[in-house]
């Protein structure tokens, strides 16, 4: 079965770069599997898990904005933030909950009368909340 | 001729200098590497980004629907310049060379007639633009307390800065940093954020599907960019930074070893004098006799 190259690039450093038969995409319109001879798509993401399966077994990395740019051979992801599922830990998490919930905050207060910044940011919560329901964490208010 | 107690503590106080700028070569040297490091580990997404995004700027420039981000505001009115530099200084002409470009810029629009806003990045810049520039003068961001910059201190720059664009505090800013050639080049560079500008992207361009859509991904990576435009500044600077300092302090080492050579030979000289004095006194003494 013919593999693809898949990168995940974070802006800090590259954490990972292996041949992989599929990549399980949580993307902004909803979760895709990206295999060999896939059409070329770009795609924005929403935090979520991003699973990785090759030869050695399957990856997990959790990913918080950024896109995904998929060709026939290569699937390139650039997550704004990313790290292994591993690294995950409940207090890493309780920090990202927070950061989602201060944004929110901060868009109540800047956009009062906008509805779109205000209702982003309550989204960008609910999914970070489902990241926690995938990974088996909690989130504590 | 000077005494030879004060040559012996001038040569004692240029040792000590020698080794404090000797210190702070190595320092800087161990830091430069890490400072490369991190710009390394930074390239692909950079560079990746950059690619995706020209290839969708290209397609998107033309429409009337473009993003400000992209297209501008329709007028080159005012300027907003962000000036990086270092927070410490005993480094070369890092600084300044930085802040003679922005001036330069600076002194450019102002005789066109256009509006000039400044903001700093780094206590140096602050103060060498502040003293001429104080009218101009709209923020400074403080990178004192870190250590390593990292994407987020990147992300904080760029939303001080779009949140001035979107109030339409400007119409165009540029970066002001230096890009790390080696560790003795590092060039002063002006590079425009906004409205955003990319390197044409050779090759074929393969046609992508978009999800959401093709706007909503550009509204979407915009703002990422001028993130990630930031960022890179930041860390060739980190990176300039360490190189100027390290060369600098490579300098003032070789001076030093210079002067206490110099200083050395003159203290010799001047004991010798004084034996060859008291040698005279001794033997016309004796002669008198």
């Amino acid at each position: 079965m013919a593999n693809l190259q898949f990168d995940l690039v974070s802006p800090e450093r590259r954490l990972a770069s292996v041949e992989a038969t599929e990549v399980q995409i949580p993307g902004a319109d909803g979760d895709m599997t990206a295999m060999a001879n896939h059409a070329p798509t770009i795609t924005t993401l929403r935090p979520g898990v991003l699973r990785v399966i090759h030869s050695g077994g399957t990856d997990e990395y959790v990913v918080v904005g950024g896109f995904a740019e998929i060709t026939a051979d290569s699937v390139s992801v650039l997550a704004e933030s990313a790290l292994p599922r591993d690294e995950v830990t409940q207090e890493v998490y309780d920090s990202m909950i927070a950061e989602a919930k201060a944004a929110h905050d901060n868009a109540k207060e800047v956009f009062k009368n906008e509805p779109g910044p205000v209702d982003d940011a309550a989204k960008l919560i609910s999914d970070m909340v489902a990241v926690g329901g995938h990974i088996g964490l909690t989130a504590n208010n | 001729m000077p005494n030879l107690k004060d040559l012996k503590n001038r040569i004692a106080s240029v040792k000590s200098t020698r080794k404090i700028t000797k210190a702070m070569q190595m320092v800087a040297a161990a830091k430069l590497r890490r400072a490369q490091d991190a710009a390394e580990a930074a390239r692909p997404y950079a560079e990746r980004f950059n690619a995706v995004m020209g290839g969708l700027a290209a397609s998107a420039a033309g429409s009337p629907s473009a993003p400000k981000l992209l297209s501008g505001t329709g007028s080159d009115q005012t300027h907003l310049l962000v000036v990086m530099t270092a927070e410490r200084g005993l480094c070369g002409g890092f600084n300044g060379n930085i802040a003679k470009l922005a001036r330069q810029k600076a002194n450019e629009l102002l005789a066109a007639g256009k509006t000039v806003k400044i903001l700093t990045v780094g206590k140096k810049g602050r103060d060498a633009i502040k003293r001429e520039f104080g009218d101009h003068f709209v923020g400074h961001v403080d990178l004192t307390e870190v250590k390593r910059v990292g994407y987020a201190d990147a992300q904080g720059i760029a939303k001080d800065v779009l949140g001035r664009f979107d109030t339409g505090e400007f119409d165009v800013a540029t970066l002001f940093f230096a890009r790390f050639e080696n560790v003795v080049t590092q060039h002063p560079t002006a590079r425009q954020v906004i409205p955003a500008t990319f390197e044409e992207t050779e090759g074929e361009s393969t046609l992508y599907d978009y999800e959401p859509s093709e706007e909503a991904i550009l509204a979407d990576l915009l703002p990422r960019g001028v993130a990630t435009q930031v960022f890179t500044a930041l860390l060739e600077n980190a990176a300039s930074e360490q190189g100027a300092r390290m060369s600098a302090m490579d300098n003032a080492t070789r001076n030093a070893g210079e002067m206490i050579d110099k200083l050395t030979i003159e203290f010799n000289r001047s004991r010798q004098a004084v034996i060859t004095n008291e040698l005279i006194e001794i033997i016309s003494g004796a002669e008198a006799l």
